[in-house]
């Protein structure tokens, strides 16, 4: 029993081993070796944005590997960017739910053809449903139709959907949402508004 | 040059975007967008790339007024029909991997003795290399992918490609992987095709060039990149670089055996 499974085991190391010459560990250095050489400045989009902060090393490991990141791992990430969440200075945390529905359908700014004083848009509507009058909408993330009718609007939720919009990896390490707040994406102004947009009740959200 | 296979290669293009999205009723906008895409699948203005591509093949040019007929896409000096399909491969000449548009420049050079400025996108010489690539292209329709991986080395760009589709990072810490690694997603109505699997990596990776209707461009594989990573927010990705070459050995490789579409039309 124990030589079958040492065979086997040598056999995938064998198979995996063959790939290339190199190992895993040299492959990864080769791959940043390849993203430092090949991007160069332009515009707005400084060399820097390349570079990996801890949750997106660890998330790239992780989908690269097909190994989720273990409980502690995911644990630590999440309380490092809660950690880091601000919430708004004056305890106000919605705004204007139409200027909302102005910054969730904006999917411009931040790219080296935009100029540095375009605002960014939220990019909502490119992965998530939101209001019902909308067809064209992604579908990379939940449908956010009703909700604040869902969820009432209690000072826990107004505060876990602040945080969510401001930094979705504090819930979900390895999420696919930007983090609108903590990267400055989006000004605490736009993200007052998109929380309107979710949670006023008379947004056409919750109708 | 308006061949049949032409209208089906892009209308099969068409119905395979279409039925790559959700399986849901389908809104009157997604049926609208259809009638659309068939409607401009009927002619592709890209042969009008391809028309000056053989033309450019076959005409002598530049200090050595010859012309590209004995450039070796990687099947032997003057083997068009198969080479797109098998490309990104390693040349002993250049000691590196190249793709298409980066072999047709060295062709350029070794043969015309052309030193091409094609670092800008559809300026210079790579207007030409723009035409060539769907040329080139067009000869390899209905042909399966089939992107070596004998050499050492095209089995590094492939596992450095692997690496780059999956990496995050920029403002919005996106990667490839973000919107290319799940199936039956899509960024407004848009399908996203899974560029991890087989059929849709091969798909994608033989939809380019193709002829972008919103702009009247035709996009090879480079440009194609080049946008993707723009609107990751990434910095500019050189035409040619290694990241760029790696990407397509990942997505050839993994597309291996589908039949190719290029050059097809999109929106």
């Amino acid at each position: 029993m124990k030589k079958s499974t040492l065979i086997i085991a040598g056999l995938s190391f064998v198979l995996t081993g063959c790939a290339t010459m190199y190992s895993a560990a040299e492959l990864d250095k080769m791959a940043k070796e390849a993203v430092e050489k090949s991007f160069v400045e332009k515009g707005i989009a400084k060399k820097e944005r390349i570079n990996q902060d801890a949750i997106n090393l660890a998330c790239t490991s992780a989908e690269l590997s097909k190994t989720p990141l273990s409980g502690e791992a995911t644990r630590k990430l999440e309380a490092a960017e809660y950690q880091a969440i601000k919430y708004p200075a004056d305890g106000k945390f919605l705004g204007d739910w139409k200027a909302g529905e102005r910054v969730a359908q904006g999917g411009g700014g931040s790219t080296y053809s935009d100029s540095a004083s375009a605002p960014n848009g939220g990019n909502c509507y490119n992965c998530h449903q939101i209001s019902k009058e909308e067809i064209s909408h992604g579908t990379l993330g939940p449908s956010l139709y009703n909700f604040g009718k869902l969820r009432g609007n209690s000072e826990a939720v107004v505060k876990y959907t602040w945080g969510k919009i401001y930094n979705a990896k504090a819930f979900n390490a390895c999420t696919n949402m930007p983090r609108f707040g903590h990267q400055g994406i989006l000004t605490e102004g736009q993200m007052k508004d998109l929380m309107a947009l979710l949670l006023d009740p008379a947004s056409p959200v919750n109708k | 040059m308006l061949t049949k296979s032409i209208h089906k290669a892009a209308f099969g293009l068409a119905v395979g975007l279409s039925v790559s999205l959700p399986v849901v009723a389908q809104t009157d906008a997604e049926k609208a967008i259809d009638r659309y895409r068939e409607l401009v699948a009927d002619g592709n203005p890209a042969e009008l790339w391809e028309a000056k591509g053989e033309d450019l093949w076959k005409k002598k040019r530049g200090p050595k007024n010859a012309s590209l007929e004995k450039c070796d896409l990687g099947l032997g000096p003057g083997v068009v029909k198969g080479a797109y399909v098998s490309l990104p491969r390693y040349f002993d000449d250049v000691k590196k991997v190249q793709d298409l548009e980066t072999r047709i420049v060295t062709c350029m050079d070794q043969h015309q003795g052309i030193k091409a400025k094609a670092a800008v996108y559809d300026r210079d010489d790579h207007k030409d290399v723009i035409s060539l690539v769907a040329w080139i292209a067009s000869e390899s329709r209905g042909m399966p992918v089939n992107v070596p991986q004998s050499h050492p080395e095209e089995k590094r760009m492939y596992e450095v490609g692997k690496r780059v589709f999956f990496y995050r990072a920029g403002p919005y810490d996106f990667a490839c992987a973000t919107c290319h690694a799940a199936d039956n997603t899509r960024i407004r109505l848009q399908g996203l095709p899974n560029l991890t699997n087989n059929e849709p990596a091969g798909k994608a990776f033989t939809s380019w060039p193709a002829y972008r209707v919103s702009n009247s461009q035709l996009w090879p594989m480079q440009k194609r990149l080049e946008d993707c990573f723009r609107q990751q927010r990434f910095p500019y990705v050189e035409f040619g670089s290694d990241v760029t070459i790696a990407l397509s050995s990942y997505m050839g490789v993994t597309g291996k055996g589908v039949k190719s579409l290029a050059p097809t039309i999109k929106r």
